[in-house]
C-alpha cells in the first residue's frame, strides 16, 4: 500500500460516500414500496384517458406529448436544437472514418432504406399505438449514425445550409402551428377537436425530421465538412489511398 | 402484480444510486458522464414502474411521455458533454505539448 497520505485519504472518502449512498438508496427503496403499499391515488391518467376522444390521436402517449403538454415538447425540440449548435459551437468536425468494405457496405445499403421504412412506419402508427416522432426519428438517426460509420463523414444529410433548415423544422412548424391557431381564435398550441389528428400529424413529421437530424448531426460531432469532403464517383474510381496504420487492402465502396 | 412492480422500480432506485456514487468517486469525465447516464436510466426506470396501474387498467400515459421527453433531453445533453470533453482534452493535450 501507498504512503500517499491523499490517496488514503480520497480512499476513506469514497468509503463514507459508498455508506451515505447506501443508506440513500435504502431510504428511497423503503419509501417507494411505503408508497407502493398506499395505493393508488387520484392521478393524471383518468383525466387523460377521459378526454382522449377529442385529442385527434388514440394512443395516450401520443396526446399527452402532443396534445396535453404540446408546450413540452415544444421546449424539448427546442433544447435539442439547443444541444446541437452547442456542439456546432466548439468547430468544425472530425474527418470521419475510411470508406467502408463491401460486406459493411452491402449491409448499409440493406439496414439503411429498412431504417426510413420503418421510421415512418412508426411515425404513422403513433397515431393509436406505441410509436411517434420520438421513435421514429431516433430510427432515423441511427440510420445517419450507421451511414457515418460506413465512410460518409456527413451522415448522410446534406450541406450545411440545408442542414440548419432541417434542424429548425421542428420548432418552426410547431411554433407556426401555435401561432396560426391563435390568429383563428385558439390559444397557443389549443386543437380545435376536427383538425387536431392533422396538427399533430403535420408536427410529428416536421418533429421526426428535426430529431433525425439533430441526432445524427450531434453524432458527426461538430460543424458539418463541406461538400469537398463527401465521397463522389471520381473519388471512388481513383486510386484510393492505404491508410498509413491499416494492413488491410483497401476495398472501393460498393 | 405489486412483486414485479416494486423489483422494477427497486432496480430503477440501485441504478440511481449507483450512479451516483459513480459520479462522485470517479474522476475521469468520460466516467461521470457515463455514471450521470446510468443516474438517468434509474430514474426512467422508477417513473416506469410508477406508470402501471394494475393488470385491469392500461398504464398511466404521463410518465411515460415523460420518459419518452427525458431520453431525448439526455441523449442530446450526453451528446454536448462528450464533445466538451473531447475539446477539453485537445485543450489540455496542446498545453503538455508547449
Amino acid at each position: 500500500m501507498s504512503a500517499d497520505p491523499g490517496a488514503a485519504r480520497r480512499r476513506d472518502l469514497s468509503l463514507l460516500l459508498a455508506v451515505l449512498l447506501a443508506l440513500l438508496g435504502v431510504a428511497l427503496t423503503i419509501i417507494y414500496f411505503m408508497a407502493l403499499q398506499a395505493g393508488a391515488a387520484p392521478r393524471l391518467a383518468d383525466l387523460a384517458y377521459a378526454r382522449l376522444p377529442g385529442t385527434g390521436v388514440q394512443n395516450p402517449v401520443t396526446a399527452v406529448l402532443l396534445n396535453y403538454r404540446a408546450y413540452d415538447t415544444l421546449m424539448e425540440l427546442a433544447v435539442l436544437l439547443a444541444a446541437l449548435l452547442g456542439i456546432w459551437s466548439l468547430g468544425p468536425a472530425a474527418p470521419g472514418f475510411q470508406r467502408s468494405g463491401a460486406v459493411l457496405a452491402g449491409m448499409v445499403s440493406w439496414i439503411v432504406p429498412l431504417l426510413i421504412v420503418t421510421g415512418g412506419y412508426l411515425l404513422w402508427v403513433g397515431g393509436y399505438a406505441p410509436g411517434g416522432a420520438f421513435q421514429a426519428g431516433a430510427l432515423l438517426g441511427a440510420a445517419g449514425v450507421i451511414v457515418r460509420l460506413a465512410g460518409d463523414p456527413r451522415a448522410g444529410l446534406p450541406a450545411e445550409a440545408a442542414q440548419r433548415w432541417l434542424l429548425v423544422l421542428g420548432v418552426l412548424v410547431f411554433t407556426l402551428v401555435g401561432l396560426g391557431l391563435m390568429v383563428f381564435g385558439a390559444g397557443f398550441l389549443t386543437y380545435p377537436p376536427k383538425l387536431a389528428k392533422w396538427l399533430i400529424l403535420a408536427i410529428e413529421m416536421a418533429a421526426t425530421v428535426a430529431i433525425a437530424v439533430a441526432l445524427a448531426a450531434a453524432y458527426v460531432g461538430g460543424r458539418p465538412p463541406g461538400p469537398e469532403a463527401r465521397p463522389t464517383a471520381a473519388d471512388e474510381d481513383a486510386e484510393p489511398q492505404p491508410p498509413a496504420s491499416s494492413p488491410r487492402p483497401p476495398v472501393p465502396g460498393r | 402484480m405489486l412483486t414485479a412492480q416494486f423489483l422494477y422500480g427497486g432496480a430503477g432506485l440501485a441504478l440511481f444510486v449507483l450512479g451516483l456514487w459513480s459520479f462522485l468517486v470517479h474522476e475521469p469525465l468520460l466516467r461521470k458522464i457515463i455514471a450521470l447516464n446510468i443516474t438517468g436510466a434509474g430514474v426512467f426506470h422508477v417513473l416506469i414502474a410508477i406508470a402501471y396501474r394494475g393488470d385491469a387498467a392500461p398504464p398511466d400515459p404521463v410518465p411515460h411521455a415523460l420518459v419518452l421527453t427525458g431520453i431525448v433531453v439526455a441523449v442530446s445533453a450526453t451528446a454536448l458533454a462528450l464533445m466538451l470533453g473531447a475539446r477539453l482534452q485537445d485543450a489540455e493535450d496542446e498545453d503538455r505539448s508547449r
